[in-house]
């Protein structure tokens, strides 16, 4: 018995720790399994292109969202600056210059980040309560610069972004690519990188080692900012339409495609790509249930009950060794 | 308790073997732990002795072997488990509600309840088991307010509240005074003639020989030998634990550098609202210089302050020729001045880190480009720094939280050394680690002194801090009261001098405090 007993464990916590590790792969290679098998409409170019193309908002804001959460830190306001992108996008496009007000998005969300950055080091604010705060102010602004009203705007110079194409693949998927490539270069290969990992796993270590941690964590809520206007512009210019409402309710989408993904909420410890994999497994059940044609209520329920099995998964086993 | 049968092992021990992922921390176990015994479990860090009081603790899973609680084989094994069988831990790291009160914590899990809902009474239950302990908290007292070797002795009261009758207890006395410490051992001797078993686990090797009756002596994750500690001496313990003879001795310290030579760290009129009142200290290029104080007298404070992790209200600071302005962890990593904190695990460590990124965490600029990191020179530099230091496991890429506590203060100290620094203040820097580390932070100490740094210690343990500085500076009450030449005195006259200022109240026991650190091997 106790011979065998040591042989046993060793495979089960090798397993559990491949689990861990790979969890969030498994599960979307398992359901793309299922998914072939049930139906043929699912494993197209054109399906998986279309999945990749409706989730790269999503996945832009959880790209760097994910070095928020690593540095310890917590965003509520990434769907609120998403909309004031919106609708700055969409209000300098018609009034001023369509390609300013491109540019404007991602910039504007780069000012709304640095903002949550300042207060959040400044003030000594939790991030969650700080941002819990900004995101109303923030949706404040949108629904001032719009008047409370839609901006349609129908020009091609504003659209390509969101509806463009380079042969097959969209424009903006081939801008998530570069965005979430920078970003896990930025985290693994850069001095700001590791101390975004230091900041999250030990904070006063890091500030004994001399990192000055506010301006890294300034950083991280600014690039997550920028990411959220970013995003925000993509989806108006789509739906060629600026909507104070734009991007309600992402900013959880966001932080449960970073968890889903295997990213401690803790700090410290996480990936880009597994946020990336968060996103295409919250995707890939959205289009599973569209093209099953099963009752949308199930939708949220089924995602509920895969983010508690990957959050328990990665739980299991790391109170104990 | 005379209906427990004496020939009944209260805990046995049988091919116990456990590895944290390719590291084997025990190899084939094999202890007992007699009914109503004190058992001491003694071994440098590493060597496995605080992992076997966390397995019959229940704290971790054995990969293979059996545990036998009075002759009962344990299956499934958890805290939970092993406290309803009666065995209480009590943690190296405390494990403690910071938010609570002192009672709260003690009866956690065993309030006086009915039906879910309290029902009162903890405050003269708590008084009743203070009186056996005699530590006199007070049990409303918040424990994130209180220092830790109180908190420490809440962690005891929680056990004895438990009834507990094997209570395992890992470096019980390593933050208490000697006064508290022998409280504590009057405890334990209490609890022991109750029938309790107490499994032991200490650096201090005076208290193994004094309070134990038996004792086991952890090599290189496995056991030496088990043996009653009347057949045993301290050179015959420290041997046994170095596995060849040793002498408990501290290497010699370079010559002093001349007085005209010009400080490098000159503290003035410093104060702060951590407790600091308007001290003022130098330090010269190549000396050591020791902080000799009781706990609570402000040298960490002090340490931190001129590091600029604390904010001062008053004095200044000078660095080399420069008047150090506004200072700032940041500011003093970048001219040389650095701090290794005494609490590694929370101050000093990433632990969700490797070694590489923890090694270089402060010096991450001068090792990147573009502010990339340059991987290769850092497995490089880093590597020749855990083997300067004897780091074992001795790979960048090991996962620190793996590591023991000595290998842990000597990545901490490596951390320091990548780039070298002019002026080091280590507060506390043997903590906790085993005799071979210590030497090993001792012969560092000595070595970049003699390169040309200036060295600040803080120790708790007299004798060290004695052994290894120049010159010492006496702290009380946030204050220096004093200076001594520690080749030139003794550690008596030092006692006194601290005794003499601080003689009200309870000065008298935090003396014995150092007399009992100073007593200290490990």
């Amino acid at each position: 018995m106790s011979i065998v007993m040591p042989i046993r464990r060793t495979d089960a916590q090798a397993i559990l720790g491949f689990l861990r590790t790979y969890g969030v792969l498994i599960i979307i290679v398992l359901l793309m399994a299922f998914m072939t098998a049930v139906s043929d409409a699912f494993l197209t170019p054109r399906n998986l292109l279309n999945i990749l193309n409706q989730s790269t908002p999503l996945a832009l804001i959880a790209t760097a969202l994910t070095l928020v959460i690593i540095g310890g830190g917590f965003d509520l306001s990434t769907g609120a600056i998403f909309g004031v992108a919106a609708v700055s996008a969409a209000w300098l496009a018609v009034n001023v210059d369509p390609t300013l007000g491109l540019l404007a998005g991602p910039l504007v969300g780069l000012g709304l980040g640095l903002v949550n950055g300042l207060i959040i080091t400044g003030f000594r604010v939790h991030s969650f309560l700080a941002t819990l705060a900004t995101s109303l102010v923030f949706r404040g602004i949108a629904i001032l610069i719009s008047g409370g009203f839609l901006i349609p705007v129908r020009m091609p110079e504003f659209e390509w972004i969101g509806r463009g194409r380079i042969g097959m693949v969209n424009i903006a998927v081939v801008i998530l690519v570069i965005f979430a490539a920078a970003m896990m270069i930025l985290l693994n290969r850069t001095t700001f990188g590791r101390r975004v990992y230091a900041i999250g796993g030990n904070e006063e270590a890091a500030v004994l080692s001399g990192v000055r941690i506010n301006a890294v964590k300034i950083g991280t809520f600014a690039l997550t900012g920028f990411a959220a206007g970013l995003a925000g512009v993509i989806a108006t210019s789509r739906i060629s339409m600026g909507q104070p409402q734009a991007g309600e309710g992402v900013e959880l989408e966001a932080i449960a495609a970073v968890i889903l993904g295997g990213t401690s909420i803790y700090g410290g410890q996480g990936a880009v790509w597994r946020s990336v994999a968060g996103v295409l497994l919250l995707a890939l059940i959205g289009n599973a249930f569209n093209i099953l044609n099963v009752n949308p209520f199930f939708k949220d329920l089924t995602t509920g009950l895969i983010i508690v099995i990957a959050v328990a998964l990665s739980a299991i086993g790391k109170g104990r060794r | 308790m005379n209906a427990t049968d004496l020939s009944v092992p209260a805990v046995r021990l049988s091919g116990i073997v456990k590895s944290f992922g390719a590291t084997a921390v025990l190899r084939d176990i094999n202890l007992v732990f007699r009914p109503g015994e004190i058992h001491a479990l003694i071994g440098e860090n590493g060597a496995g002795k605080s992992t076997v009081g966390k397995i019959i603790g229940g704290y971790y899973t054995a990969d293979a072997g059996v545990i036998e609680i009075f002759g009962d084989r344990v299956g499934n094994w958890s805290p939970r488990q092993a406290l309803q069988r009666g065995i209480a831990m009590i943690h190296q790291e405390l494990q403690l509600v910071p938010a609570r009160s002192v009672a709260e914590n003690v009866f956690l899990g065993i309030e006086r309840n009915a039906g879910g809902f309290l029902s009162g009474g903890e405050t003269e239950r708590f008084h009743v088991l203070d009186e056996r302990c005699g530590f006199g908290l007070d049990p409303n007292s918040i424990v994130g307010d209180l220092r830790i070797a109180e908190r420490q002795k809440v962690e005891v009261m929680r056990a004895i509240a438990r009834d507990a009758r094997v209570i395992i207890m890992d470096e019980p006395t390593s933050s208490l005074t000697a006064d508290e410490a022998d409280r504590l051992h009057a405890v334990i001797k209490r609890l022991k003639t109750d029938g309790a078993t107490i499994v032991y686990v200490t650096h201090f090797l005076d208290h193994v020989l004094a309070y134990a009756d038996r004792v086991t002596i952890m090599r290189d994750s496995a056991v030496v030998r088990s043996a009653d500690i009347t057949r045993e001496t301290k050179q015959s313990l420290v041997e046994a634990m170095l596995g060849e003879p040793a002498e408990i001795a501290f290497p010699a310290i370079p010559a002093p550098p001349n007085p005209e030579v010009p400080p490098l760290l000159a503290v003035e009129h410093l104060s702060s609202n951590t407790g600091l009142d308007d001290i003022s200290l130098i330090v010269r290029p190549g000396e050591i210089v020791g902080l000799i104080g009781l706990v609570g007298s402000g040298r960490t404070e002090l340490a931190r302050a001129i590091f600029g992790a604390d904010k001062l209200t008053a004095g200044s600071i000078r660095v080399g020729e420069e008047v150090y302005e506004a200072p700032s962890p940041a500011r003093s990593v970048a001219r040389g001045l650095v701090l290794v904190p005494e609490d590694r695990r929370k101050q000093g460590l990433v632990m969700t880190q490797r070694v590489r990124e923890n090694v270089a965490l402060p010096h991450l600029a001068a090792g990147s480009r573009f502010g990339f990191v340059r991987e290769g020179l850092e497995r490089m530099r880093v590597g020749a720094l855990i083997k300067h230091f004897d780091v074992h496991p001795a790979t960048v890429d090991g996962a620190v939280i793996n590591y023991s506590g000595g290998n842990q203060q000597k990545v901490l100290l490596s951390k320091w050394m990548y780039a070298p620094p002019r002026m080091i203040l280590l507060d506390e820097p043997s903590r906790g680690v085993d005799i071979g580390a210590r030497r090993r932070i001792h012969d560092f100490i000595v070595e970049a002194a003699a390169g040309g740094a200036g060295v600040l210690l803080i120790s708790s343990e007299l004798e060290e801090v004695m052994a290894l500085s120049h010159r010492g500076y006496l702290m009380s009450e946030g204050r220096i009261i004093g200076e001594v030449v520690p080749a030139a005195t003794d550690i008596a006259d030092v006692l006194f001098r601290l005794f003499h200022v601080a003689a009200r109240e309870a000065a008298v026991e935090q003396i014995g405090g150092q007399s009992a650190g100073a007593g200290a091997v490990a």
